[in-house]
């Protein structure tokens, strides 16, 4: 299933919904795009839901760092919630849980955020 | 012993052949009994190293080709990615685990290679450019007497 991401926002927090694969192509760019335009227009704290993400390849992985990268660039922070096993288990093969925060679900995750 | 079993594909250089890669690849792991989570590693290490031949190798220049190939011997599944660029060692390769690369948007896929299947080498194609090897052990049956045995 190709890549969705709806953005909703709880206090200030921009929350983006997931679905699909963060694979080479459509996937990765539209992940890029996202993060730009809410960077752009001044979101600081951002939150990825990747609860119906069940596919992420090399690509995909290589997007999550550089949303990561750039929202620290811009002094804000970026979260992800919801991981499914297989992308827990990239995670963790890829030692990005030493990177990226991962907060037990989206209400511990809302209030983690500085 | 049983006669090798051979499958040959060219793959255009564009992005589709890694999907397509990918989907044949995981259609004959599953053919060859393989469990679920086996299968998607297959697909997974194959659809990354398309990527690295259509990205790397061949610098998705549409005019080379992409040579997808699966055997089977009595252990192994074995899949060879061949591409038409210039050539790499794995020793010229970072290490996507060390502190300073964990921040790269890169330079993962063979590292994801490696770690989905049993056995990954690099060597010279036929004319000149990579052959990724990748194999993967056959899953245990076990027979009509009770016995486990390898396919």
């Amino acid at each position: 299933m190709p890549l969705q991401g709806t953005c909703r926002e709880i206090g200030d927090v921009a929350i983006i919904d997931f679905s699909g694969k963060i694979t080479l192509g459509e996937g990765s760019a539209m992940v890029r795009r996202m993060i730009r335009e809410l960077v752009d227009k001044g979101h600081r704290k951002i939150l990825f839901n990747l609860g119906d993400v069940d596919y992420i390849d090399s690509s995909g992985i290589g997007e999550l760092v550089g949303a990561y990268t750039t929202v620290r660039g811009a002094s804000g922070e970026l979260k992800l919630v919801h991981l499914t096993r297989r992308v827990h288990d990239l995670m963790q093969i890829t030692r990005l849980f030493t990177v990226f925060d991962v907060p037990a679900d989206e209400s511990t995750a809302l209030r983690s955020f500085r | 012993m049983a006669a090798t079993q051979r499958l040959e594909v060219t793959l255009e250089t564009q992005l589709e052949s890694v999907d397509l890669a990918e989907n044949i690849v995981m259609r004959v792991a599953e053919a060859a009994g393989f469990g679920e989570d086996d299968i998607h590693k297959l697909g997974m290490a194959v659809r990354e190293g398309v990527i690295n031949a259509y990205n790397y190798g061949n610098c998705q220049d549409r005019r080379k080709k992409i040579l997808l190939g699966v055997e089977f011997d009595p252990e192994k599944m074995v899949v060879h990615i061949i591409d038409e660029g210039r050539g790499f060692e794995l020793t010229e390769v970072a290490d996507p685990l060390a502190e300073e690369n964990l921040l790269r948007t890169s330079g993962r896929g063979l590292f994801l290679m490696r770690a989905f299947t049993d056995e990954m080498t690099v060597q010279r194609g036929p004319h000149g450019g990579a052959d990724l090897m990748m194999a993967k052990k056959l899953p245990h049956r076990v027979s009509g007497n009770g016995q486990s045995q390898s396919e």
